[in-house]
């Protein structure tokens, strides 16, 4: 069976080998999809560490997500629409900025993450679905009401945000950012599962009583996972947001933190590049099967329901022929 | 006499009208393998979840080296030096055997934030792990998924893992369980070199494992300490005879 080493490396390359043809035979919308693709495993990525890892199923990650869009769609409003950003103390510019939004974008989902791990931590099982599934209809029902940013109609940016050196405006550009920032995001990802923290992670996942008798406190472990995974969510709500050059409460919507579980699934929980191929494929049957029929999520189940049944590993455990989530 | 390394004084746990554990002392004094043991139902698991942490006594107090620890946390008594087994193997199976026993490296040496080293290429981390499970015959499996050892490997590391924390007290809960004869054998064998690095409070049902390793029996039945003492002392025991080896003896 193939390692699972090798399997990223391959996927990656895919994805930039089909993004590598569109730019050939010049087809930007193909490169738009990837770019797609890309943000939305950039979420899954960082879902992947709360879910995979640490067994977390949290339904709420739209919540990241969505700080991550609403975080840039401010910053850019303020700055294209010249006016300060009143924090209360202190006000300040808004600015278009790449670098400096995904700052506050994963500052602020990390404190999200923070304060809603500290609450919903303490339970688990369902109750912590229910929690996390709370937390994000508060504040999809909060940004639908928040008329100074559109409230429900969202909020559009007119020019995508700057990065120094780069023309963001150019898809293969922008792409090349999401890209390079997914490939940093499973970097990250591969450092931390086989660290001290990544080991008692994973123990404290399996066997919560065991870790505790090590003297280790599993709450403080998953609520530094949960931060961490918050965050990474965040930094892709951002990305997203500026892809579409539009926010709306629909970032924050519980289907949308669905559908990250679902591409987690696909792919294959706690896998590494499970996230990736789950969205690579979403997108991908949204964009062939979306085209031939309006109900393709009833192709997109049957295929989740596959795998559910058949292949609990996910694609990688398919192709792994290793069931477990460890590498 | 020294001072005792962990007792508990007068603990008392009951559930509704039942009186699980009633004004149950111990002592576990260093260098001594001290058995608990009683028939099923008398309490015994209830009081090693008082000392460990998962359960809070109604009253009494359980104390570490002379520190009372009856309000701390599992993972607190851990740390201040009480290591333990389980009866049911709790390991991570996803994980290797070497995996596992990094786990106790990790808690001994309270520094699982470190998010960016490999676990594996820590040298001294792995060197105390390696040692827990060269001690007990676990070595050569290191690479192995803990999901493929034997029900007999799984106590062995079991054991490695507690071993790995250097605890000043060990809490064993039947580590014999499931053991066949010659298996039993090692690992009596092994604890009873065990009992100069760290006393061993021991819980087990196989008599041959308990008056064979055992310098102190307290049996327990309905809850109450019935009796203390010797292995001797204990097979004379006509309350001990009557409540508990009743039949065979």
């Amino acid at each position: 069976m193939i390692g699972e080493r090798s399997i990223t490396l391959v996927v990656l390359g895919l994805l930039l080998a089909v993004v590598a043809w569109a730019l050939v035979v010049d087809e930007p919308f193909t490169i738009t999809l990837a770019t797609r693709a890309a943000i939305l495993a950039l979420a899954a990525v960082g879902l992947n560490i709360a879910l995979g890892i640490g067994g977390m199923v949290s339904l709420g990650h739209a919540v990241f997500f969505g700080l991550g869009g609403y975080a840039m769609g401010i910053l850019a409003y303020h700055a294209q629409s010249f006016s300060a950003l009143d924090l209360g103390l202190v006000s300040v510019a808004g600015t278009k900025s790449m670098p400096v939004i995904w700052l506050v974008a994963l500052g602020v989902s990390a404190l999200a993450a923070l304060l809603i791990g500290l609450l919903s931590l303490r339970t688990s099982g369902v109750y912590f679905i229910m929690i996390t599934l709370a937390f994000g209809q508060m504040f999809y029902y909060f940004a639908i009401s928040w008329s100074a940013y559109g409230g429900e109609d969202g909020l559009s940016i007119y020019v995508r945000n700057g990065f120094p050196g780069l023309n963001t405006l150019v898809p293969i550009q922008f792409f090349g950012i999401c890209f390079a920032l997914l490939c940093a995001a499973l970097f990250l990802n591969a450092r931390l599962r086989a660290s001290p923290f990544g080991l008692a992670l994973n123990a404290a996942r399996q066997v919560p009583a065991r870790i505790e008798t090590v003297g280790l406190t599993p709450f403080r472990l998953k609520l530094v996972a949960f931060v961490i995974s918050g965050a990474i969510t965040g930094l892709a709500g951002a990305l997203f947001a500026d892809l579409n050059r539009f926010v709306s409460p629909t970032m924050f919507s519980w289907q949308l933190s669905g559908e990250l579980i679902v591409l987690i699934v696909i792919g294959g929980v706690g896998r590494l590049i499970g996230p990736v191929i789950g969205a690579c494929l979403f997108v991908a049957l949204e964009h062939w099967l979306g085209g031939l029929t309006e109900f393709w999520h009833v192709y997109l189940g049957a295929i989740l329901l596959g795998i559910v049944l058949f292949a609990r590993g996910g694609i990688v455990g398919l192709l792994t022929g290793r069931e477990g989530p460890h590498v | 006499m020294s001072n005792p390394i962990l007792s508990t004084h007068n603990l008392v746990k009951a559930f509704g009208a039942l009186t699980a554990t009633d004004d149950v002392s111990i002592d576990l004094f260093p260098g001594e393998i001290h058995a608990l043991i009683g028939p099923n139902g008398a309490g015994k698991s209830t009081l090693i979840a008082q000392i460990c942490g998962g359960l809070t006594p109604d009253s009494g107090r359980v104390v570490l080296q002379g520190r009372d620890v009856t309000q701390d946390s599992t993972a607190a008594r851990a740390r201040a030096g009480l290591g333990r087994t389980f009866q049911i193997s709790a390991l991570a199976m996803e994980d290797t055997v070497l995996e596992n026993a990094l786990l106790g490296a990790l808690g001994a040496s309270h520094r699982p934030w470190r998010f960016w080293r490999k676990a594996l290429s820590d040298k001294a981390l792995c060197e105390r792990a390696l040692s827990a499970l060269e001690r007990v015959g676990l070595a050569d499996d290191k690479d192995r998924r803990t999901s493929e050892l034997s029900h007999g490997q799984r106590r062995q590391l079991e054991v490695a893992v507690a071993l790995t924390l250097e605890p000043r007290a060990f809490l064993m809960p039947e580590p014999m369980a499931g053991l066949g004869t010659g298996g039993s054998q090692r690992l009596i064998g092994f604890l009873d070199g065990l009992r100069g690095e760290a006393p061993i409070l021991l819980v087990e049902h196989d008599m041959d494992a308990v008056f064979a390793l055992a310098d102190r029996i307290s049996v327990l039945a309905s809850g109450q300490v019935i009796a203390t003492g010797t292995v001797d002392e204990i097979r004379r025991d006509p309350a001990v005879r009557e409540a508990y080896l009743g039949e065979d003896a």
